[in-house]
């Protein structure tokens, strides 16, 4: 069976060859009937689900206008709010929560016309590269039952790769969305930071984070684009530009483009075999008429042990919040308020999430601020200036999204291990720009993903360089046989 | 090692954690690692650097002060553990 596409459907709907509604039932069935093996899903919202579709074939049947993702069934992390939908980030801390308010991309989405499917599964607060810190179960690779989908958004890159739904947002801080694209061979993309509006995404680390779609194609991947971004005055830190149509970005061609291969993304730590199709990738670029030139960022190294300080500081303020007070958990039986805080948040928070609230908040306690906090922040500028300089001369960059293909479960039950998996993917947010993972090819029969990176609010380029390797290979359209689900 | 028991004790209640014994053992241990790869950060000559907090350039975002919607009061409730009389309501503070 051929996964369908946000722009093959939508012809479907517009002809009247299928209904929303049938396609949401479709949807439903599959999932149904696969998740209990996949387990992408934490809530599935089927009764709103046909609803929504029953209204979008209604007004359909009208002749009433429609948005551009009429009719699409769709999923969302569950860090993105949804009103009275259960919005929980795979925390105990948060396992009863009801939004009273939407997310802006839930909204923008409900406005074009999409129809949300459920919520998906992802590490707790957004921290992990697998989905085993799920405070509920992990979600399993469509590719193989028995490795991880990567993480932190591994339900939603599972949710796609397996059919379940057409296209699914995710959020990335240090690479949650590009990783568990990888990972799922999808397309994952994490947007230019203020370009999606943070508004009702549950924060991790509010400088980093940025809410992205993970679709089964490029062109799908614009279409998102275009609903998700935008400046949004509920969000302090959302930018003011203008946002361009990205469907203008899918031009087959990419003559005299001038593409950077940095060379600290290569060689020792990324396997020589993920690394060999990032190789073969290049040249086909070049083939193309890409001028591809190898280049610095000297800095690279040090990304990955600022980030781990700059966001669990910040993590440890957002997540401060979480007391047993307001919603969410609540211990019982606690004699004063300090101890009600502090068992509640004991007995809500899995181990790695308090392991990063004390990370930061040693990194930011009395003593020990200017030795890590303040050092991290000037190691992240000399990151971005590094980005600054490639651009000055390159259109895009190219590196392996990860190291290595998917692991297989408790295979990376070393801290520091888990965390490398992010090395490729972390620059990125330091620095604030756009990167977006494509597949390409197999190794041992998973996917490898390849990472294009941009300017900020440069996601033309990469959608263009993408979709020109998408029209003219066949490693970039992957699609699992699920013999394990069937 | 960079930092003992003591240390994770103290970083636990100011971050409001009431840890099982085996729990800070284990934190100590993974924290120690993480400290122990920072180390390289003391490599970079960051002098003449500035701290770069955020990536963008915005500066003070302000809006008119008007009167807008807000939640419904039984709508910010509806989460709440316990309540009364339109408040949450917690234990004993002092």
């Amino acid at each position: 069976m051929e996964l369908s596409t946000i722009h093959g459907l939508r012809d479907l709907l517009a002809n009247r060859e299928i209904s929303a509604e049938e396609l949401t039932n479709q949807a439903l069935e599959k999932i149904e009937k696969i998740d209990d093996k996949i387990k992408a899903f934490v809530t599935v919202t089927k009764d709103e689900a046909i609803q929504v579709a029953r209204e979008i074939d209604q007004k359909r049947s009208k002749g009433e206008s429609l948005g551009p993702l009429a009719g699409i069934p769709m999923a969302l992390k569950d860090n993105m709010c949804t009103e009275d939908i259960k919005t929980t980030c795979s925390s105990k801390i948060l396992y009863n929560f009801i939004p009273p308010y939407s997310a802006k991309v839930y909204e923008k989405l409900l406005g074009a016309g999409s129809i949300l499917l459920g919520k998906t599964n992802m590490d707790e607060f957004a921290m992990g590269s697998s989905t085993e810190n799920s405070g509920f179960f992990p979600t399993c690779n469509p590719w193989d039952l028995n490795c991880v989908p990567g993480g932190s958004s591994g339900g939603s890159a599972a949710a796609v790769a397996s059919g379940e739904a057409v296209f699914a947002l995710g959020s990335d801080t240090g690479g949650s969305i590009r990783q568990p694209a990888s990972f799922c061979g999808v397309v994952g993309l994490k947007p230019t930071y203020g370009a999606v509006s943070r508004y009702g995404l549950i924060a991790y680390a509010s400088s980093l984070d940025q809410i992205g779609p993970f679709t089964r194609d490029v062109t799908d991947c614009a279409l998102v684009m275009n609903a998700i971004t935008g400046h949004d005055s509920f969000d302090s830190t959302s930018a003011l530009v203008d946002y361009p149509d990205y469907t203008r970005f899918l031009v087959n061609d990419i003559k005299d483009m001038r593409i950077g291969i940095p060379r600290e993304y290569f060689g020792e730590g990324i396997e020589p075999e993920v690394e060999a199709k990032i190789r073969e990738a290049i040249n086909k670029l070049e083939e193309l008429g890409a001028v591809v030139e190898e280049c610095s960022l000297p800095h690279t190294q040090y990304a990955l042990p600022a980030y781990y300080i700059i966001a669990p500081a910040e993590c440890s303020s957002n997540l401060a919040r979480y007391d047993g007070v307001r919603y969410g958990l609540r211990v019982e039986d606690a004699d004063d308020i300090v101890s009600m805080f502090s068992r509640t948040r004991d007995q809500g928070f899995g181990i790695e999430v308090k392991r990063r609230i004390m990370l930061g908040t040693y990194a930011l306690s009395s003593g020990y601020y200017d030795a890590y906090y303040l050092k991290a922040l000037k190691v992240r500028n000399l990151v971005k200036q590094d980005f600054d300089k490639a651009f000055e001369k390159f259109d895009c960059l190219i590196t392996p999204t990860a190291p290595s293909v998917a692991f297989e479960f408790g295979s990376k039950a070393d801290t520091i291990a888990m965390y490398k998996q992010d090395v490729c993917t972390i620059p990125i947010n330091l620095a604030g720009i756009p990167a977006l993972s494509l597949p390409y090819g197999l190794v041992n029969n998973m996917p490898v993903g390849l990472q294009f990176v941009g300017k900020a609010f440069g996601e033309g380029n990469l959608l263009r360089v993408a979709y020109t390797l998408e029209q003219n290979s066949d490693q970039t359209r992957l699609e699992p046989s699920l013999e394990g689900v069937k | 090692m960079k930092i003992s028991i003591k240390d994770v004790e103290y970083v636990a209640l100011l971050s409001r954690l009431e840890l099982t014994e085996a729990e800070k053992v284990e934190q100590l241990r993974e924290l120690n690692k993480i400290l122990d790869s920072m180390e390289v950060l003391n490599k970079v000559d960051t002098s003449g650097v500035e701290p770069l907090a955020h990536v963008l350039p915005i500066y003070n975002v302000l809006r008119e002060d008007e009167l807008r919607a807000t939640l419904p009061k039984e709508k910010v409730l509806q989460n709440a553990p316990e309540e009364d009389e339109g408040m949450f309501k917690v234990p004993k503070i002092v």
